[in-house]
C-alpha cells in the first residue's frame, strides 16, 4: 500500500491541491507603475468567481497577467494551475494548459478568417498535447455545433477575424472561441461591455451551457448586470490592486446599491 | 580592369559573334555610347540614392558566358512549376539550353531572342518592337541593349491565348567565379491575346552573379498579360531588372514581383500608356532577412484619359535587410479621368532593418483620382498576444500575421500552382510549416 505522504515525499514537486487555480501574493507592474499589489485568489473546479471593482483598480491587468501578457511584469507571487506554477510560461503554453481569456477589446486581424484562426488554434493545442490534427469533417461538425450555440451565422465564420465586427459580434465571437477550445479556466474580461440585452443573453447562455463541474469561470465586470445571467459563487472586490472584500453573490447587489464609493471610503 | 572598361573593350569581341551589317548594330553601338558616357549609376543619382552597386561591381566578372554547361532536369526541377505543363525557355549561364527548354512555334512563338534577332521572318516584328519602349537614356538599360543577343522571345498573335504558362528561367551554375549576364526578353501580346509568364533567375552556387536584364512587353488592344517575377536567389546573386511595358487601349497588364532573396535586387518597372481604358497592376511582396537589399522603383506614366493603375507593395524586413520603394505616378495633362492608386505597407521586424519609402505623384491633369498610402510599422503586439492566448505559438502567430499582411497580393496570383509555390516560399522564409491556407 502506498500512502499519499509517500508519494509527496518521493516527488516533492507533486502537490495535492483542491484548487484549480491559486493566485498567491501576486504583484505586477507596467512601465514602472505598480498595478497589482498582492492578490490572493483560489478557484475550485465547478466554481464561478466574479471580480468587480472601479475603473483602474487592476481588473484587466489581473486577467492579462494570468493569461501571460508579456506587456505586464510580474514582480512577485505565484500563479498555480492544477498544482503547477505557470507564471513563467508563454501565453500559448498557458492556453494549452487550459486557460482562456475573453478579451475586453478583441483584436482585429485582417486576412485571417474566423474558421482558419480556430483551425490553427485547435491544431496547435493538439500538437502541444502530442495529438494528430483534427480531421476536417470533425472540425466542421464542431464549428457547426458551437456556432449554433452562440447563434452565429455561418457566413460570419468566413469573415476576417473581428474585422468590422460590431461590439456584440466581437464578444459573441470570443465566447464562440471559448466553446471551441473548451478551456478549464475561462476568464471573461468585461464581456458585458458594449452588449445590448439580447447579445448579453446569448453570450451568458453560451457560457452557462459550457459550464460544468470540471471547469471554472472568472467573470470580470464593472456592473452587476451580467451576474444576473452568469450567477457567481463568489464575488471579490478589487481596489487599488488588492482584493479588499470577498463574499457571496449578494455582495454584487450591495455594490450595485451602494456604489464603489462605499469601497473607496472604507479603504 | 574595372567592369565598365572591361565591358566596353569586350564589345569588339562581341561584334565578332554577330552580324554587324544591320540596323540592329547601329542600335547597339548607340546604346554602348550612352553607357560609356554615363557608366554605372552611383548614389549621387537621385534614383540610386539608396542602392549602391559598388560592392557588386568590385567582382572580376566574366562577361562572356562560355558554352552551355549541362544541368540535369532532376537537379533543377524544383525551380519550375513542375506540377503542370508549361512552355519553358531556359538559359544556363546565359546560354540557351534546348535540353531543358520546351519552346513552340505552333500558333504562338515561344523561343529564343537570338533567333528572332537573326531570322528574316521575324525582321518586321523586331523592327517594330525591339528597343522601342526600353529607355535609350538609362545607362544600365543601354548597357543591356548594347550586348543584347539572348533571352526569351514571346509573340502571341492576335486573338491567341497561350494554352499554358510560359516559364523563363535563367540558371547560373557557378562554373565561373563571377559571372555577369545580360538577358533580353521581348514579349508581344497581340490584340485580344492572353498570356501568363513566370520569370526567375536562379543561381545554383555561392559564386557571384550579376544579372542586368531588360524585358520589353507590348500589350496590344484588349490584350491580357500576367507577368510574375520570382526573386528568391542566393545571397551571392544580384539582379537589376529593367522592365518596360507599353500598353494599348483596353489592355490589362499585371506584374507581380516576389522578392525573397538575393544580394542586391533592383526592380525598375515602367508602364507607358497609349490608348484609353488601360488597366495596369503592379503588386509585390518583399520578405528579406540577413543583409539582403531590394529596391523597387516603379513608374506609371498616364498619358491618355480614362485609364487605371493599381499598385500594392507589401514589405517585411528582418535582421539588417534594407528595402526601397519609390513609386512614381505621372499623369499628363491629357490624361483626364485617370484613376491611379498606390499602396505600400511595410513591417520592420528588427531595429536594424530599414525601409526607404517614397511615393511620387506628378499630376498635370485636373480631373483625376489619385491616391497613395504608405505605412511602416512593427508587428502588432496586441494581435500577437491575442493569438498566443488562443494557443498559437509565437513563431506561428508571427507567420500568420505576416501571411495575412501579404494576403491581398497572394490572392491575385492567377496560376494556382504558383500561388502554392509562393505560399510555401513564404512559409519557408518565415521558418514555419503552416497547416492553414489563406
Amino acid at each position: 500500500m502506498i500512502w499519499a505522504g509517500d508519494i509527496i515525499s518521493k516527488f516533492p514537486n507533486f502537490q495535492i491541491s483542491k484548487f484549480m487555480l491559486e493566485v498567491k501574493n501576486l504583484h505586477a507592474k507596467v512601465e514602472d507603475k505598480d498595478i497589482l499589489k498582492g492578490i490572493n485568489l483560489s478557484v475550485k473546479a465547478g466554481e464561478v468567481h466574479a471580480i468587480m471593482g472601479p475603473n483602474g483598480s487592476g481588473k484587466s491587468t489581473l486577467s492579462a497577467v494570468i493569461a501571460g501578457n508579456e506587456h505586464y511584469e510580474m514582480t512577485e507571487g505565484e500563479i498555480i494551475l492544477d498544482g503547477e506554477d505557470i507564471s513563467e510560461m508563454a501565453p500559448e503554453e498557458r492556453a494549452h494548459k487550459g486557460i482562456f481569456l475573453s478579451f475586453q477589446y478583441p483584436v482585429e486581424i485582417p486576412g485571417v478568417s474566423v474558421t482558419n484562426f480556430m483551425k490553427t488554434a485547435i491544431n496547435e493545442s493538439r500538437k502541444a498535447q502530442g495529438l494528430e490534427e483534427m480531421p476536417a469533417n470533425e472540425m466542421l461538425k464542431l464549428i457547426r455545433e458551437k456556432s449554433e450555440l452562440l447563434e452565429i451565422d455561418r457566413k460570419f465564420l468566413s469573415r476576417s477575424l473581428n474585422e468590422g465586427f460590431s461590439g456584440g459580434e466581437k464578444k459573441r465571437n470570443e465566447i464562440f472561441q471559448m466553446a471551441m477550445l473548451e478551456p478549464k479556466l475561462a476568464i471573461l474580461d468585461e464581456t458585458d461591455s458594449g452588449l445590448d440585452i439580447d447579445a448579453l443573453r446569448i453570450v451568458a447562455n453560451g457560457v452557462n451551457k459550457l459550464k460544468s463541474e470540471n471547469n471554472a469561470v472568472i467573470v470580470i465586470t464593472h456592473y452587476q448586470r451580467l451576474l444576473d445571467y452568469i450567477v457567481p459563487d463568489f464575488v471579490h472586490v478589487l481596489y487599488q490592486g488588492k482584493i479588499v472584500k470577498s463574499g457571496g453573490k449578494e455582495l454584487a447587489y450591495e455594490l450595485e446599491e451602494k456604489g464603489y464609493d462605499w469601497i473607496k471610503s472604507e479603504n | 580592369m574595372e567592369l565598365k572598361e572591361k565591358l566596353i573593350s569586350s564589345f569588339m569581341a562581341f561584334e565578332e559573334q554577330i552580324d554587324t551589317d544591320t540596323d540592329l548594330h547601329d542600335v547597339r553601338t548607340a546604346a554602348l555610347k550612352n553607357f560609356e558616357e554615363k557608366g554605372f549609376p552611383t548614389k549621387k543619382l537621385e534614383a540610386w540614392k539608396y542602392t549602391s552597386l559598388n560592392s557588386v561591381l568590385k567582382n572580376d566578372f566574366t562577361v562572356f558566358p562560355k558554352m552551355e554547361s549541362a544541368l540535369e532536369f532532376a537537379d533543377v526541377k524544383k525551380y519550375f512549376l513542375h506540377e503542370i505543363d508549361t512552355y519553358k525557355v531556359v538559359f544556363i549561364d546565359g546560354v540557351f539550353s534546348s535540353f531543358l527548354s520546351s519552346t513552340t512555334h505552333d500558333g504562338i512563338d515561344v523561343c529564343l531572342m537570338s533567333s528572332a534577332l537573326t531570322k528574316p521572318k521575324y525582321k518586321m516584328i523586331i523592327d517594330e518592337y525591339f528597343n522601342k519602349v526600353a529607355s535609350q537614356e538609362e545607362s544600365l538599360t543601354t548597357l543591356n541593349t548594347a550586348f543584347s543577343k539572348e533571352g526569351a522571345f514571346i509573340n502571341i498573335p492576335r486573338s491567341k491565348v497561350a494554352d499554358k504558362p510560359i516559364e523563363i528561367m535563367y540558371f547560373s551554375t557557378g562554373n565561373e567565379t563571377a559571372l555577369m549576364v545580360q538577358p533580353r526578353n521581348l514579349v508581344i501580346a497581340g490584340e485580344n491575346s492572353h498570356v501568363q509568364i513566370v520569370e526567375r533567375h536562379q543561381s545554383l552556387s555561392g559564386n557571384a552573379v550579376l544579372t542586368n536584364a531588360v524585358t520589353e512587353i507590348f500589350a496590344k488592344k484588349r490584350a491580357i498579360v500576367d507577368y510574375y517575377k520570382l526573386q528568391n536567389d542566393q545571397n551571392s546573386a544580384s539582379l537589376i531588372d529593367n522592365t518596360y511595358i507599353s500598353q494599348k487601349e483596353m489592355s490589362a497588364v499585371k506584374v507581380h514581383t516576389f522578392s525573397f532573396g538575393g544580394n542586391i535586387t533592383r526592380n525598375n518597372l515602367n508602364f507607358f500608356h497609349e490608348g484609353e481604358h488601360i488597366d495596369s497592376t503592379l503588386k509585390g511582396i518583399t520578405i528579406l532577412d540577413g543583409t539582403q537589399h531590394v529596391d523597387h522603383h516603379t513608374l506609371v506614366r498616364h498619358a491618355t484619359p480614362n485609364c487605371e493603375s493599381h499598385q500594392n507593395y507589401k514589405g517585411i524586413y528582418g535582421d539588417k535587410s534594407t528595402g526601397v520603394f519609390n513609386g512614381k505616378i505621372y499623369v499628363e495633362k491629357e490624361a483626364q479621368k485617370t484613376d491611379a492608386f498606390q499602396q505600400n505597407n511595410n513591417i520592420l521586424l528588427s531595429d536594424k532593418a530599414t525601409i526607404n519609402a517614397k511615393p511620387q505623384l506628378e499630376i498635370f491633369a485636373d480631373d483625376v483620382k489619385c491616391s497613395h498610402g504608405c505605412t511602416i510599422g512593427q508587428l502588432d503586439e496586441r494581435a500577437m498576444f491575442y493569438m498566443q492566448s488562443r494557443g498559437i505559438p509565437k513563431k506561428e502567430a508571427k507567420a500568420l500575421l505576416m501571411y495575412a499582411f501579404s494576403n491581398e497580393v497572394i490572392e491575385s496570383i492567377k496560376i494556382p500552382e504558383l500561388k502554392n509555390r509562393i505560399n510555401k516560399l513564404i512559409a519557408m522564409k518565415l521558418g514555419v510549416n503552416m497547416g492553414f491556407d489563406l
